[in-house]
């Protein structure tokens, strides 16, 4: 069966070279029809590997490495990606099923430029395929086959977990064809406001679930780890964070483009960019060269081919974008203060802290070309990353109501005046009443600010109730994302710097405190699992008149040799109890046990803040759908550029 | 506005803009940066000053981890060098720590030369090896 799954790969391999040559050689047909080909066959592949994770067929390494019979069925099915080679045959997948989407979703009117994109797409995919069947392929057999596995790593045992790959590869992938659409564009040397329409739409299909899958990673490490924090600025979660940041500079930028004309070559290189640095991701966080909390066992020769891999598909894209960038035409003039020029001011705050983010994620790595060890960590984030984020921040209510071309300053005033007020509040909030740290209300204000000049934005535009819901889509699409943005803003500045935790050592009848809540250990029991033991303890929590049961729990599975942490929190409607189960000891013949509370404030709006900003682009990729269909009943959408001096 | 004089602007706005931000990064560097040393350097260039955030790294030597009151465990860091560094850490430990496993961790050596640990790298499975303990050999412990 694996190996039918085997041969599946190569042809898919085949036929994503077979849809590279032809599409390169603009047979839109041909390049399309292999496309989905290979899609069929790489699906066919993926599925026997599914099949042979349900069915525990232990003559297959990787399912003798990473599956047990005693497994849940839905951790069987994600035990399948949720290993190395796993993850890299979905990675092939999502690139051959993105060329198979773009093979029938896109129609432009223009074939040649189509069969281009498909055959890039096509070269892509056939070096994902080539890195998956020689360095690390999922479909060898073992010789002696184990009557039971060594089971998938327990930590990757949980429902958050099992859904965060498939998305985030979703979005890491999804920047492939947006890298496609690109070089095609480039080598044809039209990119205008037909090609930025056609790619804000991928690109926004691979922002969206690149951002649900950072956001369920993020959820993952702050229950299931047990450490109380949902953003530690480990390498593995920066590789994630900058292809996320690129992305958003190109939905910003591309805008301009699809409008106006204007910012063509920095569009394409963003789109260039964006996939770059999903590849330098998965080499940061498959080769081992950083230290990290979330790494698992690496082999630092994988690392290499994904090396090679993109300094070949990036610097095919750099050098093309040299030749080609000094021909392509600008858009109708504009001054700095302008839509174009806040939208630029965007895109510059936004590489900057890319920039930033690669710095401290690299620097190790330099700090030891100059023969020292050396490490950076969260505090250098919260020092450039943050303030440099911030004022991009505080800007955007205020330029998002600037016009095309040359915006109307007369309100710049109250616009100011507004921002001054809502900060003196909430740093006075801050400060005094609320008992809540100075940052934390000036957090607040910023994310109010926000959340306001979002709410703002879309009434000054409808002017009236009625006309409030039959706005586009995609200004609803803008209002969700930057709203969204702020409520982050508020959960994410209140949690850090507000939040406290301390370390409980009790016996069972023992009580301590923590934010106003009193914590009594009533009781620790061994329970057993499908497949795991625990210890569970449960500690009453009471404050006033109420009270909760929380059960912490630390288990053991025997499979993988490995104990984890089971959190268990409270939700009190404006903050988090949290609480991790440690060690038992014995002191002077009394059975003790330690626990690690948490009073982590707010915490949800960080991750509804995130999901607000995800459901805004899923709004903004229906308008594109919508207006897809209007154009294609009209013109063809090849929508001309506008002619104007550069 | 003329093109030339809007690019100047840009151009002008993105090197302020790139200044600061190198600027920024340099200052954080130099304030947050964390030094690494295993004993053997300890052994030959002495500690650090006391109170400044470095990482240490290492094995966690076999015989050594205490459990003391209030949630406190101390444990030594060995490398098969002659030093060993005592390490106090109170919480909970990270569920793969145990006696003879790698540990990276960071905090500070007090005035008694005791590192104080407030951070230990927790890894998520069993077979991961942090890049500073790479060279290193597991039987020393």
């Amino acid at each position: 069966m694996i190996e039918l799954g085997h041969f599946a790969a190569i042809v898919a391999f085949a036929l994503s070279i077979a849809a590279g040559v032809t599409g390169l050689m603009s047979r839109r047909p041909a390049a399309g029809l292999f496309s989905i080909l290979g899609f069929a066959a790489m699906a066919f592949a993926f599925l026997t590997l599914v099949f042979a994770f349900v069915r525990s067929d232990f003559s297959v390494q990787l399912v003798v490495n990473h599956s047990h019979t005693l497994k849940p069925m839905i951790y069987k099915i994600a035990g399948t990606w949720g290993n190395h080679e796993g993850s890299m045959a979905m990675w092939c997948l999502v690139c051959l099923g993105f060329g198979a989407a773009g093979a029938i979703i896109l129609r432009t009117g223009n074939e040649v430029f189509e069969a281009r994109t498909l055959g890039v797409q096509g070269l892509m995919s056939g070096g994902a395929l080539l890195y998956l069947l020689t360095v690390s392929s999922p479909f060898l057999r073992i010789e002696v086959p184990p009557l039971q596995g060594e089971s998938l790593n327990p930590l990757l045992q949980d429902p958050a977990l099992a859904f965060h790959p498939p998305l985030l590869y979703l979005g890491y992938v999804g920047y492939s064809f947006v890298f496609a659409l690109a070089a095609a564009g480039l080598i044809e040397g039209r990119i205008d406001r037909a090609w930025a329409k056609t790619t804000r739409g991928w690109a926004m299909a691979a922002f969206v679930p690149l951002t649900v899958g950072i956001m369920l990673g993020s959820y993952w490490a702050y229950y299931e780890l047990g450490w109380g924090g949902w953003w530690f600025w480990d390498p593995v979660e920066n590789a994630s964070l900058m292809p996320w940041l690129i992305g958003a500079a190109l939905l910003h930028s591309i805008v301009v483009t699809e409008k106006r004309g204007s910012f063509a070559v920095w569009s394409a290189l963003l789109a260039v960019l964006a996939y770059c640095f999903s590849i330098l991701g998965a080499f940061l966080v498959r080769s081992g060269i950083l230290t990290s909390v979330h790494a698992f066992a690496v082999d630092p020769s994988r690392g290499m081919a994904l090396l090679f891999g993109l300094i070949v598909f990036g610097g095919a894209a750099l050098l093309l974008f040299a030749i080609r960038a000094p021909s392509i035409r600008g858009g109708p003039p504009w001054t700095s203060l302008s839509r174009e020029g806040a939208l630029m001011g965007n895109n510059l705050v936004f590489f900057v802290a890319t920039l930033t983010v690669l710095l401290g994620t690299l620097f190790p790595l330099m700090a030891e070309g100059l023969g020292r060890q050396m490490s950076v960590g969260e505090p250098y984030f919260n020092l450039t990353f943050t303030p440099i984020m911030a004022l991009a921040l505080v800007a955007l209510p205020v330029v998002q109501a600037w016009g095309w071309g040359k915006a109307n300053l007369s309100s710049l005033t109250k616009w100011v005046g507004a921002f001054a007020g809502v900060l003196v509040i909430f740093a006075i909030l801050g400060v005094g009443a609320f008992d809540i740290a100075l940052f934390a209300g000036l957090g607040l204000g910023l994310g109010v600010w926000l959340v306001g000049g979002a709410t703002w934005e879309i009434w000054r535009r409808a002017k009236t109730w009625g006309r409030l819901w039959q706005m586009p889509a995609r200004v609803w699409g803008m209002t969700l994302a930057h709203a969204g943005l702020g409520v982050f803003v508020i959960g994410a500045v209140v949690e850090t710097s507000a939040r406290f935790e301390k370390t409980l050592d009790l016996a069972v009848g023992q009580s301590a405190t923590l934010a106003g809540w009193e914590l009594t250990l009533d009781d620790v029991q061994s329970i057993e699992g499908p497949n795991w033991y625990a210890d569970r303890a449960s500690m009453v929590l009471t404050r006033g008149g109420t009270s909760t049961v929380l059960e912490p729990e630390k288990r053991y599975y025997p499979a993988s040799r490995m104990p984890t942490t089971e959190t268990a929190i409270h939700k009190s409607g404006t903050a988090d109890i949290y609480l991790a189960l440690g060690d038992r000891r014995v002191i002077d013949g009394d059975v003790r046990w330690t626990f690690r509370a948490y009073f982590n404030p707010l915490v949800d709006l960080v991750f509804i803040g995130v999901l607000i900003m995800a459901l805004g682009g899923l709004f903004s990729m229906f308008s594109l759908s919508g207006a897809r269909r209007k154009v294609g009943s009209k013109t063809p959408a090849t929508t001309k550029p506008i002619e104007a001096p550069s | 506005m003329r093109a030339r004089t809007r690019r100047l602007y840009v151009f002008s706005i993105a090197a302020v803009l790139l200044i600061c931000a190198a600027l920024l990064v340099v200052f954080a560097v130099g304030r947050t940066a964390n030094l690494f040393y295993e004993p053997a350097d300890l052994a030959e260039v002495g500690l650090p000053d006391a109170g400044q955030r470095v990482k240490v790294g290492g094995f966690v030597e076999i015989g050594s981890l205490e459990f003391l009151a209030d949630a406190e465990i101390r444990f030594s860091v060995v490398d098969g060098s002659t030093y060993r560094i005592p390490v106090s850490y109170t919480g909970i430990r990270p569920d793969l720590f145990r006696e003879g496993s790698g540990v990276v961790a960071t905090g500070y050596f007090t005035e008694a030369d005791v590192f104080v640990a407030t951070e230990l790298l927790a890894k998520h499975d069993e077979n991961y090896v942090p890049r500073e303990l790479r060279d290193m050999d597991p039987g020393v412990t």
